[in-house]
Protein backbone atom coordinates (compact mmCIF):
# COMPACT_ATOMS: atom_id res chain seq x y z
CA UNK A 1 0.00 0.00 0.00
CA UNK A 2 2.91 2.16 0.46
CA UNK A 3 3.62 2.40 -3.25
CA UNK A 4 0.58 4.54 -3.37
CA UNK A 5 1.68 8.06 -2.61
CA UNK A 6 5.07 7.33 -4.34
CA UNK A 7 2.97 6.49 -7.87
CA UNK A 8 1.33 9.77 -7.01
CA UNK A 9 4.23 11.37 -6.46
CA UNK A 10 6.19 9.64 -10.03
CA UNK A 11 3.20 11.21 -11.79
CA UNK A 12 3.27 14.43 -10.38
CA UNK A 13 7.08 14.82 -11.41
CA UNK A 14 6.76 13.66 -14.76
CA UNK A 15 4.06 16.12 -15.69
CA UNK A 16 5.92 18.61 -13.99
CA UNK A 17 8.83 17.81 -15.59
CA UNK A 18 7.12 17.84 -18.91
CA UNK A 19 5.62 21.35 -18.53
CA UNK A 20 9.20 22.09 -17.90
CA UNK A 21 10.28 20.43 -21.30
CA UNK A 22 7.20 21.91 -23.03
CA UNK A 23 7.25 25.74 -21.52
CA UNK A 24 10.85 26.24 -20.93
CA UNK A 25 13.53 24.00 -23.19
CA UNK A 26 13.54 26.67 -25.64
CA UNK A 27 14.89 29.15 -23.74
CA UNK A 28 16.75 26.74 -21.33
CA UNK A 29 18.81 25.85 -24.65
CA UNK A 30 19.24 29.36 -26.47
CA UNK A 31 20.92 30.53 -22.81
CA UNK A 32 23.17 27.00 -22.62
CA UNK A 33 24.16 27.71 -26.79
CA UNK A 34 24.79 31.31 -25.97
CA UNK A 35 27.09 30.35 -23.42
CA UNK A 36 28.82 27.08 -25.76
CA UNK A 37 28.20 28.08 -28.85
CA UNK A 38 27.50 24.82 -29.71
CA UNK A 39 24.41 23.52 -30.58
CA UNK A 40 24.78 20.00 -30.78
CA UNK A 41 26.21 20.22 -27.19
CA UNK A 42 23.72 22.34 -25.69
CA UNK A 43 21.00 20.36 -26.83
CA UNK A 44 23.04 16.74 -25.63
CA UNK A 45 23.92 18.71 -22.10
CA UNK A 46 19.97 20.15 -21.73
CA UNK A 47 18.55 16.51 -22.43
CA UNK A 48 20.96 14.65 -19.95
CA UNK A 49 19.41 17.47 -17.48
CA UNK A 50 16.30 16.79 -17.54
CA UNK A 51 16.81 13.10 -17.54
CA UNK A 52 18.79 13.77 -14.25
CA UNK A 53 16.15 15.74 -13.05
CA UNK A 54 13.51 12.72 -13.13
CA UNK A 55 16.34 10.78 -11.16
CA UNK A 56 17.59 13.20 -8.65
CA UNK A 57 14.40 15.58 -7.96
CA UNK A 58 12.49 11.83 -7.23
CA UNK A 59 14.77 11.47 -3.77
CA UNK A 60 15.44 15.09 -2.71
CA UNK A 61 12.25 16.76 -4.52
CA UNK A 62 11.42 19.19 -6.92
CA UNK A 63 13.89 22.22 -6.30
CA UNK A 64 12.57 25.55 -5.45
CA UNK A 65 14.23 27.35 -8.61
CA UNK A 66 13.78 23.92 -11.19
CA UNK A 67 15.06 25.90 -14.13
CA UNK A 68 17.86 27.10 -12.53
CA UNK A 69 18.92 23.93 -11.73
CA UNK A 70 18.06 22.22 -15.15
CA UNK A 71 20.52 25.02 -16.42
CA UNK A 72 23.17 24.59 -13.65
CA UNK A 73 23.43 20.76 -14.37
CA UNK A 74 23.11 20.84 -18.15
CA UNK A 75 26.29 23.62 -18.21
CA UNK A 76 28.07 21.13 -15.32
CA UNK A 77 27.22 18.20 -17.90
CA UNK A 78 28.70 20.46 -20.72
CA UNK A 79 32.04 21.15 -18.81
CA UNK A 80 32.49 17.74 -18.18
CA UNK A 81 32.31 17.00 -21.47
CA UNK A 82 34.66 19.35 -23.05
CA UNK A 83 37.31 17.92 -20.37
CA UNK A 84 36.78 14.79 -21.36
CA UNK A 85 37.16 15.61 -24.77
CA UNK A 86 40.30 17.87 -24.15
CA UNK A 87 43.86 16.63 -23.32
CA UNK A 88 44.15 17.52 -20.40
CA UNK A 89 47.33 19.47 -20.77
CA UNK A 90 45.57 21.81 -22.89
CA UNK A 91 44.96 24.97 -21.16
CA UNK A 92 40.55 25.96 -21.81
CA UNK A 93 39.72 29.37 -21.43
CA UNK A 94 36.08 28.35 -22.22
CA UNK A 95 36.05 26.11 -19.28
CA UNK A 96 37.30 28.58 -16.97
CA UNK A 97 34.99 31.34 -18.56
CA UNK A 98 31.82 28.44 -18.01
CA UNK A 99 32.84 27.61 -14.73
CA UNK A 100 33.06 31.09 -13.71
CA UNK A 101 29.66 31.80 -15.06
CA UNK A 102 28.53 28.71 -13.39
CA UNK A 103 29.35 30.57 -10.08
CA UNK A 104 27.72 33.69 -10.42
CA UNK A 105 24.40 31.69 -11.66
CA UNK A 106 23.97 29.60 -8.79
CA UNK A 107 21.40 31.56 -7.24
CA UNK A 108 19.35 33.14 -9.93
CA UNK A 109 15.96 32.41 -9.88
CA UNK A 110 13.90 31.72 -13.09
CA UNK A 111 13.37 35.25 -14.02
CA UNK A 112 16.78 36.15 -14.01
CA UNK A 113 17.68 33.22 -15.77
CA UNK A 114 18.63 35.11 -19.40
CA UNK A 115 15.94 34.62 -22.74
CA UNK A 116 18.82 34.27 -25.29
CA UNK A 117 15.61 32.78 -28.09
CA UNK A 118 15.23 36.08 -29.82
CA UNK A 119 19.50 35.36 -30.76
CA UNK A 120 18.27 31.83 -31.32
CA UNK A 121 15.51 32.68 -33.73
CA UNK A 122 17.57 35.71 -35.52
CA UNK A 123 20.48 32.45 -35.89
CA UNK A 124 18.53 29.69 -36.88
CA UNK A 125 16.51 32.15 -39.72
CA UNK A 126 19.76 33.66 -40.59
CA UNK A 127 19.80 33.77 -44.87
CA UNK A 128 23.54 32.23 -45.14
CA UNK A 129 21.07 28.82 -44.32
CA UNK A 130 18.93 27.34 -46.73
CA UNK A 131 15.26 27.88 -46.70
CA UNK A 132 14.18 24.03 -45.59
CA UNK A 133 17.31 23.96 -42.96
CA UNK A 134 16.07 27.47 -41.65
CA UNK A 135 12.55 25.98 -41.54
CA UNK A 136 13.97 22.66 -39.31
CA UNK A 137 16.21 24.20 -37.08
CA UNK A 138 13.63 26.85 -36.15
CA UNK A 139 11.18 24.15 -35.71
CA UNK A 140 13.99 21.87 -33.47
CA UNK A 141 15.36 24.66 -31.26
CA UNK A 142 12.36 26.83 -30.51
CA UNK A 143 9.46 25.03 -31.45
CA UNK A 144 8.74 21.83 -29.47
CA UNK A 145 9.14 19.39 -32.52
CA UNK A 146 11.73 16.62 -32.60
CA UNK A 147 13.64 15.59 -35.43
CA UNK A 148 11.00 12.73 -36.28
CA UNK A 149 8.15 14.66 -36.10
CA UNK A 150 9.82 17.59 -38.63
CA UNK A 151 10.80 14.44 -40.80
CA UNK A 152 7.12 13.20 -41.17
CA UNK A 153 5.92 16.73 -41.07
CA UNK A 154 8.13 17.37 -44.60
CA UNK A 155 7.97 13.89 -45.71
CA UNK A 156 11.79 13.22 -45.30
CA UNK A 157 13.46 10.20 -43.71
CA UNK A 158 14.46 10.92 -40.61
CA UNK A 159 17.57 10.13 -41.45
CA UNK A 160 17.67 13.04 -44.14
CA UNK A 161 16.37 15.46 -42.09
CA UNK A 162 18.90 14.20 -39.02
CA UNK A 163 21.52 15.21 -41.84
CA UNK A 164 19.72 17.93 -42.98
CA UNK A 165 20.18 19.44 -39.09
CA UNK A 166 23.64 18.50 -38.73
CA UNK A 167 24.66 20.52 -41.56
CA UNK A 168 23.01 23.90 -40.48
CA UNK A 169 24.62 23.60 -36.96
CA UNK A 170 27.62 22.61 -38.35
CA UNK A 171 27.81 25.91 -41.02
CA UNK A 172 26.59 27.96 -37.80
CA UNK A 173 29.81 26.47 -36.16
CA UNK A 174 32.37 26.43 -38.88
CA UNK A 175 30.91 30.06 -40.87
CA UNK A 176 30.65 31.59 -37.42
CA UNK A 177 27.00 32.72 -37.81
CA UNK A 178 26.68 35.35 -34.94
CA UNK A 179 24.68 34.30 -31.95
CA UNK A 180 23.27 38.09 -31.93
CA UNK A 181 20.25 40.10 -33.12
CA UNK A 182 20.81 42.06 -35.72
CA UNK A 183 21.77 45.48 -35.98
CA UNK A 184 19.31 48.40 -37.00
CA UNK A 185 21.13 48.53 -40.86
CA UNK A 186 20.07 44.83 -41.50
CA UNK A 187 17.04 44.55 -39.08
CA UNK A 188 14.15 44.65 -41.79
CA UNK A 189 15.64 42.05 -44.02
CA UNK A 190 16.78 39.65 -41.60
CA UNK A 191 13.00 39.89 -39.79
CA UNK A 192 11.54 39.30 -43.15
CA UNK A 193 13.81 35.63 -42.77
CA UNK A 194 12.38 35.13 -39.92
CA UNK A 195 8.63 36.01 -40.81
CA UNK A 196 9.17 34.03 -43.89
CA UNK A 197 9.90 30.65 -42.20
CA UNK A 198 7.17 31.14 -39.35
CA UNK A 199 5.22 31.69 -42.36
CA UNK A 200 6.31 28.59 -44.22
CA UNK A 201 5.64 26.48 -41.36
CA UNK A 202 2.23 27.48 -40.98
CA UNK A 203 1.42 27.60 -44.91
CA UNK A 204 2.42 24.28 -44.57
CA UNK A 205 0.60 22.91 -42.09
CA UNK A 206 -2.16 24.69 -43.76
CA UNK A 207 -2.37 23.96 -47.27
CA UNK A 208 0.19 20.77 -46.98
CA UNK A 209 -0.62 18.48 -49.88
CA UNK A 210 -0.81 15.28 -47.59
CA UNK A 211 0.29 13.95 -44.60
CA UNK A 212 -1.37 13.56 -40.77
CA UNK A 213 -3.83 15.74 -39.89
CA UNK A 214 -3.09 16.10 -36.79
CA UNK A 215 0.52 17.01 -37.06
CA UNK A 216 -0.10 19.74 -39.87
CA UNK A 217 -2.87 21.16 -37.03
CA UNK A 218 0.28 21.36 -34.78
CA UNK A 219 2.51 22.87 -37.39
CA UNK A 220 -0.21 25.88 -37.67
CA UNK A 221 0.60 25.86 -33.84
CA UNK A 222 3.83 25.99 -33.48
CA UNK A 223 4.15 28.64 -35.56
CA UNK A 224 1.38 30.53 -34.39
CA UNK A 225 3.25 30.26 -30.86
CA UNK A 226 6.19 31.21 -32.26
CA UNK A 227 5.28 34.31 -34.06
CA UNK A 228 3.59 35.20 -30.22
CA UNK A 229 7.04 34.71 -28.92
CA UNK A 230 8.82 36.83 -31.29
CA UNK A 231 5.75 39.39 -30.88
CA UNK A 232 6.61 39.40 -27.01
CA UNK A 233 10.53 39.64 -27.43
CA UNK A 234 10.61 42.21 -29.74
CA UNK A 235 7.18 44.45 -29.01
CA UNK A 236 5.94 47.28 -31.38
CA UNK A 237 6.88 45.32 -34.58
CA UNK A 238 3.98 45.67 -36.33
CA UNK A 239 5.12 43.00 -39.26
CA UNK A 240 5.32 40.82 -36.39
CA UNK A 241 1.67 41.71 -35.06
CA UNK A 242 0.82 41.69 -38.81
CA UNK A 243 1.32 38.31 -39.41
CA UNK A 244 0.56 37.16 -35.81
CA UNK A 245 -2.95 38.20 -36.83
CA UNK A 246 -2.63 37.18 -40.18
CA UNK A 247 -2.19 33.51 -38.88
CA UNK A 248 -4.74 33.89 -36.07
CA UNK A 249 -7.89 34.79 -38.67
CA UNK A 250 -6.96 32.18 -40.91
CA UNK A 251 -6.11 29.27 -38.40
CA UNK A 252 -9.67 30.04 -37.07
CA UNK A 253 -11.06 28.43 -39.59
CA UNK A 254 -9.60 25.49 -39.47
CA UNK A 255 -13.00 23.44 -38.25
CA UNK A 256 -14.75 24.65 -41.25
CA UNK A 257 -12.16 24.49 -44.12
CA UNK A 258 -13.03 20.74 -44.85
CA UNK A 259 -16.17 18.50 -45.46
CA UNK A 260 -16.54 15.61 -42.95
CA UNK A 261 -15.34 13.49 -46.41
CA UNK A 262 -12.27 15.68 -46.42
CA UNK A 263 -13.80 17.65 -49.29
CA UNK A 264 -12.01 21.44 -49.03
CA UNK A 265 -14.83 24.10 -48.14
CA UNK A 266 -14.81 27.34 -50.09
CA UNK A 267 -14.24 30.36 -48.12
CA UNK A 268 -17.79 31.04 -49.67
CA UNK A 269 -19.80 28.37 -48.34
CA UNK A 270 -17.89 28.04 -45.10
CA UNK A 271 -20.60 27.42 -42.16
CA UNK A 272 -19.21 30.23 -40.07
CA UNK A 273 -20.64 29.01 -37.26
CA UNK A 274 -17.62 26.91 -36.93
CA UNK A 275 -15.17 29.42 -36.99
CA UNK A 276 -13.28 30.19 -33.90
CA UNK A 277 -14.42 33.60 -33.02
CA UNK A 278 -12.26 34.18 -30.02
CA UNK A 279 -9.37 33.27 -32.23
CA UNK A 280 -11.17 35.80 -35.25
CA UNK A 281 -11.33 38.51 -32.40
CA UNK A 282 -7.74 37.86 -30.97
CA UNK A 283 -6.52 38.34 -34.69
CA UNK A 284 -8.43 41.77 -35.20
CA UNK A 285 -7.43 43.28 -31.72
CA UNK A 286 -3.71 42.37 -33.16
CA UNK A 287 -4.32 43.54 -36.13
CA UNK A 288 -4.99 47.13 -34.62
CA UNK A 289 -2.13 47.07 -31.97
CA UNK A 290 -0.08 47.33 -35.42
CA UNK A 291 -1.89 49.16 -37.25
CA UNK A 292 -1.75 52.28 -34.39
CA UNK A 293 2.08 52.42 -35.13
CA UNK A 294 1.06 53.49 -39.10
CA UNK A 295 4.25 51.51 -40.25
CA UNK A 296 2.59 49.67 -43.12
CA UNK A 297 3.81 46.27 -44.82
CA UNK A 298 3.21 43.00 -46.60
CA UNK A 299 1.95 40.98 -43.48
CA UNK A 300 -0.49 43.38 -42.18
CA UNK A 301 -2.18 44.14 -45.96
CA UNK A 302 -2.86 40.27 -45.64
CA UNK A 303 -3.48 40.18 -42.16
CA UNK A 304 -6.18 43.06 -43.36
CA UNK A 305 -7.26 41.06 -46.08
CA UNK A 306 -8.17 37.66 -43.80
CA UNK A 307 -9.30 39.88 -41.33
CA UNK A 308 -12.30 40.86 -43.48
CA UNK A 309 -12.84 37.41 -44.87
CA UNK A 310 -13.37 36.63 -41.39
CA UNK A 311 -15.72 39.64 -39.97
CA UNK A 312 -18.39 39.28 -42.21
CA UNK A 313 -21.03 37.78 -40.39
CA UNK A 314 -22.38 35.96 -43.85
CA UNK A 315 -20.03 35.69 -47.04
CA UNK A 316 -22.64 37.68 -48.93
CA UNK A 317 -21.80 40.53 -46.92
CA UNK A 318 -17.45 40.41 -47.24
CA UNK A 319 -16.58 43.86 -48.56
CA UNK A 320 -14.64 42.95 -52.03
CA UNK A 321 -14.10 46.94 -53.23
CA UNK A 322 -11.97 46.88 -49.93
CA UNK A 323 -10.40 43.58 -50.72
CA UNK A 324 -9.68 44.42 -54.10
CA UNK A 325 -7.70 47.73 -52.90
CA UNK A 326 -5.99 45.56 -50.76
CA UNK A 327 -4.33 43.23 -53.17
CA UNK A 328 -3.69 46.83 -54.98
CA UNK A 329 -1.61 47.85 -52.32
CA UNK A 330 -0.21 44.60 -52.02
CA UNK A 331 1.21 44.45 -55.51
CA UNK A 332 3.79 47.47 -54.25
CA UNK A 333 5.80 44.88 -52.03
CA UNK A 334 4.79 41.94 -53.57
CA UNK A 335 4.70 42.36 -57.40
CA UNK A 336 4.03 38.67 -58.01
CA UNK A 337 1.90 37.44 -60.48
CA UNK A 338 -0.01 35.04 -57.69
CA UNK A 339 -0.90 38.58 -56.08
CA UNK A 340 -2.08 39.88 -59.16
CA UNK A 341 -4.09 36.77 -59.38
CA UNK A 342 -5.94 37.45 -56.26
CA UNK A 343 -6.31 40.65 -57.15
CA UNK A 344 -8.39 39.44 -59.90
CA UNK A 345 -10.51 37.30 -58.14
CA UNK A 346 -11.05 40.12 -55.67
CA UNK A 347 -12.15 42.45 -58.63
CA UNK A 348 -14.20 39.92 -60.06
CA UNK A 349 -16.03 39.15 -57.01
CA UNK A 350 -17.27 43.44 -57.31
CA UNK A 351 -18.75 42.26 -60.36
CA UNK A 352 -16.12 43.07 -62.83
CA UNK A 353 -15.76 39.52 -64.08
CA UNK A 354 -14.81 40.66 -67.98
CA UNK A 355 -11.85 42.82 -66.05
CA UNK A 356 -11.18 39.67 -63.48
CA UNK A 357 -10.74 37.04 -66.81
CA UNK A 358 -9.02 39.84 -68.99
CA UNK A 359 -6.24 39.82 -66.30
CA UNK A 360 -6.28 36.06 -65.86
CA UNK A 361 -5.40 35.58 -69.40
CA UNK A 362 -2.84 37.42 -68.77
CA UNK A 363 -1.29 35.55 -66.10
CA UNK A 364 -1.86 32.68 -68.17
CA UNK A 365 1.49 31.93 -69.10
CA UNK A 366 3.70 32.87 -65.97
CA UNK A 367 1.14 30.81 -63.78
CA UNK A 368 0.66 28.13 -66.32
CA UNK A 369 0.70 24.93 -63.44
CA UNK A 370 -0.92 26.95 -60.57
CA UNK A 371 -3.79 25.36 -59.66
CA UNK A 372 -6.10 28.59 -58.17
CA UNK A 373 -6.07 30.11 -61.75
CA UNK A 374 -7.70 27.49 -63.63
CA UNK A 375 -10.34 27.34 -61.02
CA UNK A 376 -10.61 30.93 -60.47
CA UNK A 377 -11.17 31.12 -64.68
CA UNK A 378 -13.33 28.35 -64.37
CA UNK A 379 -15.63 29.44 -61.47
CA UNK A 380 -16.25 32.78 -63.19
CA UNK A 381 -16.89 31.40 -66.66
CA UNK A 382 -19.29 29.44 -65.14
CA UNK A 383 -21.01 32.87 -63.52
CA UNK A 384 -20.75 34.27 -67.24
CA UNK A 385 -23.14 31.03 -67.97
CA UNK A 386 -19.95 29.27 -70.57
CA UNK A 387 -20.56 25.96 -69.33
CA UNK A 388 -18.11 24.33 -71.85
CA UNK A 389 -14.87 26.62 -71.24
CA UNK A 390 -15.58 26.56 -67.39
CA UNK A 391 -15.03 22.35 -67.56
CA UNK A 392 -12.10 23.02 -69.60
CA UNK A 393 -10.43 24.75 -67.35
CA UNK A 394 -11.56 22.87 -64.37
CA UNK A 395 -10.50 19.90 -65.86
CA UNK A 396 -7.05 21.90 -65.95
CA UNK A 397 -7.61 22.53 -62.56
CA UNK A 398 -8.18 19.14 -61.01
CA UNK A 399 -4.71 17.89 -63.36
CA UNK A 400 -2.61 20.27 -61.47
CA UNK A 401 -3.72 19.71 -57.73
CA UNK A 402 -2.25 17.13 -55.78
CA UNK A 403 -4.11 17.44 -52.52
CA UNK A 404 -6.65 15.34 -52.35
CA UNK A 405 -9.31 17.61 -50.84
CA UNK A 406 -8.62 20.34 -53.18
CA UNK A 407 -9.48 17.64 -56.12
CA UNK A 408 -12.94 16.79 -54.26
CA UNK A 409 -13.90 20.60 -54.15
CA UNK A 410 -12.67 20.82 -58.07
CA UNK A 411 -14.82 17.62 -58.90
CA UNK A 412 -18.12 18.67 -56.89
CA UNK A 413 -17.66 22.15 -58.78
CA UNK A 414 -17.68 20.76 -62.18
CA UNK A 415 -20.47 18.29 -61.64
CA UNK A 416 -22.46 20.98 -60.43
CA UNK A 417 -21.93 22.56 -63.91
CA UNK A 418 -23.45 19.58 -65.89
CA UNK A 419 -26.56 19.04 -63.64
CA UNK B 1 38.44 34.19 -38.16
CA UNK B 2 39.63 34.71 -41.64
CA UNK B 3 37.29 34.52 -44.60
CA UNK B 4 37.92 34.40 -48.27
CA UNK B 5 35.44 36.34 -50.72
CA UNK B 6 36.03 34.78 -54.19
CA UNK B 7 34.45 37.45 -56.97
CA UNK B 8 33.15 35.77 -59.34
CA UNK B 9 31.48 37.76 -62.67
CA UNK B 10 31.01 36.54 -66.32
CA UNK B 11 33.43 38.13 -68.48
CA UNK B 12 32.30 41.26 -70.67
CA UNK B 13 29.69 42.08 -68.16
CA UNK B 14 29.48 44.73 -66.10
CA UNK B 15 31.83 47.70 -66.48
CA UNK B 16 34.66 47.37 -68.85
CA UNK B 17 38.01 48.94 -69.62
CA UNK B 18 38.02 52.26 -71.93
CA UNK B 19 34.28 52.95 -70.57
CA UNK B 20 33.35 55.71 -69.12
CA UNK B 21 32.10 53.47 -66.19
CA UNK B 22 35.27 52.34 -66.00
CA UNK B 23 37.05 54.81 -63.59
CA UNK B 24 34.55 54.98 -61.13
CA UNK B 25 34.83 51.14 -60.92
CA UNK B 26 37.96 51.22 -60.24
CA UNK B 27 37.50 54.04 -57.33
CA UNK B 28 34.88 51.82 -55.92
CA UNK B 29 37.41 49.34 -55.24
CA UNK B 30 40.10 51.22 -54.24
CA UNK B 31 37.36 53.28 -51.84
CA UNK B 32 36.43 49.63 -50.65
CA UNK B 33 39.87 48.53 -49.99
CA UNK B 34 40.55 51.70 -47.80
CA UNK B 35 37.72 50.35 -45.58
CA UNK B 36 38.97 46.97 -44.88
CA UNK B 37 42.31 48.86 -44.11
CA UNK B 38 41.11 51.57 -41.26
CA UNK B 39 38.46 48.54 -39.53
CA UNK B 40 41.84 46.44 -39.72
CA UNK B 41 40.15 43.27 -41.10
CA UNK B 42 42.25 43.63 -44.18
CA UNK B 43 44.62 40.52 -44.50
CA UNK B 44 45.01 40.30 -48.85
CA UNK B 45 43.31 41.21 -51.92
CA UNK B 46 44.59 40.32 -55.49
CA UNK B 47 42.80 40.84 -59.07
CA UNK B 48 43.31 37.83 -60.88
CA UNK B 49 44.03 38.01 -65.24
CA UNK B 50 41.33 36.77 -67.09
CA UNK B 51 40.77 33.31 -67.59
CA UNK B 52 42.30 32.84 -70.70
CA UNK B 53 45.59 33.24 -69.14
CA UNK B 54 45.01 30.41 -66.96
CA UNK B 55 47.03 27.23 -67.11
CA UNK B 56 45.55 23.91 -65.56
CA UNK B 57 48.30 21.46 -64.33
CA UNK B 58 47.32 18.41 -62.75
CA UNK B 59 49.70 15.25 -62.07
CA UNK B 60 48.76 11.52 -63.23
CA UNK B 61 50.67 8.78 -63.03
CA UNK B 62 53.67 10.71 -62.18
CA UNK B 63 53.46 12.73 -64.93
CA UNK B 64 52.63 16.63 -65.35
CA UNK B 65 49.82 17.44 -67.88
CA UNK B 66 49.18 20.81 -68.12
CA UNK B 67 46.21 22.30 -70.33
CA UNK B 68 45.76 25.72 -71.49
CA UNK B 69 42.35 27.76 -70.04
CA UNK B 70 40.66 27.45 -66.69
CA UNK B 71 39.61 24.04 -64.61
CA UNK B 72 36.05 24.35 -64.65
CA UNK B 73 34.20 25.90 -67.90
CA UNK B 74 31.64 28.14 -66.41
CA UNK B 75 29.74 31.26 -67.43
CA UNK B 76 31.11 32.95 -64.51
CA UNK B 77 34.67 32.87 -63.89
CA UNK B 78 36.97 34.02 -60.87
CA UNK B 79 38.14 37.38 -61.19
CA UNK B 80 39.81 37.95 -58.09
CA UNK B 81 39.69 37.39 -54.23
CA UNK B 82 40.03 39.45 -50.50
CA UNK B 83 40.99 37.60 -47.64
CA UNK B 84 39.35 39.73 -44.33
CA UNK B 85 40.15 38.79 -40.75
CA UNK B 86 36.91 39.43 -38.91
CA UNK B 87 34.69 38.43 -35.67
CA UNK B 88 32.14 36.52 -37.49
CA UNK B 89 30.11 35.76 -41.15
CA UNK B 90 28.03 38.68 -40.78
CA UNK B 91 30.97 40.66 -40.31
CA UNK B 92 32.42 39.21 -43.67
CA UNK B 93 29.13 39.60 -45.68
CA UNK B 94 28.89 43.09 -45.11
CA UNK B 95 32.76 43.64 -46.05
CA UNK B 96 32.02 41.34 -48.93
CA UNK B 97 28.75 43.74 -50.19
CA UNK B 98 31.06 46.44 -50.46
CA UNK B 99 32.90 44.61 -53.30
CA UNK B 100 31.90 47.01 -56.56
CA UNK B 101 31.46 43.27 -58.40
CA UNK B 102 28.85 42.25 -56.21
CA UNK B 103 26.69 44.69 -58.25
CA UNK B 104 26.71 42.31 -61.01
CA UNK B 105 28.45 39.48 -60.27
CA UNK B 106 28.59 37.30 -56.98
CA UNK B 107 31.13 36.96 -54.18
CA UNK B 108 31.06 33.73 -52.65
CA UNK B 109 32.48 33.84 -49.10
CA UNK B 110 34.09 30.90 -47.20
CA UNK B 111 35.56 30.32 -44.09
CA UNK B 112 39.11 29.72 -44.11
CA UNK B 113 40.06 26.54 -42.48
CA UNK B 114 42.66 27.59 -39.45
CA UNK B 115 45.40 25.06 -39.82
CA UNK B 116 47.57 26.94 -37.03
CA UNK B 117 46.84 24.27 -34.15
CA UNK B 118 47.18 21.14 -35.96
CA UNK B 119 50.77 19.54 -35.18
Amino acid sequence: MSDAPNLTATIELTATIEKLARDDRGRLLSGLIANLSNFDLAEEALATAFESALIHWRRSGIPDNPQGWLLRVARRKAIDHIRRKSRFQDYHPELARLAHEDEMDANQTASEIPDRRLELIFTCCHPALDAKSRVALTLRTLGGLTTAEIARAYLDKETTMGQRLTRAKLKIETAKIPFEVPGREHWAERLGSVLSVIYLIFNEGYSASSGDAALRRELCEEAIYLVRLLDQLCPDEPEIMGLLSLMLTTHARRNARQSAAGTTIGLADQDRGLWDNLMVQDGLAVLDRAMALAVPGAYQIKAAISALHGSASVSARTDWDQIALLYARLLHYEPTAVVRLNRAVATAQTGNIDQALDEIDQLATELKDYQPLYAARAEFLARKGDVSAAIQAYDNAILRTGNLSDREFLKSRRAQLLN
Amino acid sequence: MQYIALIYSTPGEGPQPETPEWGPFMQGYMDATEVYKKDGVMVAGEPLHGTDQATSVRVRGGKTETMDGPFAETKEALGGFYIFDCDNLDAAIKYAAMIPTAAYGTIEVRPIMDMSGAS
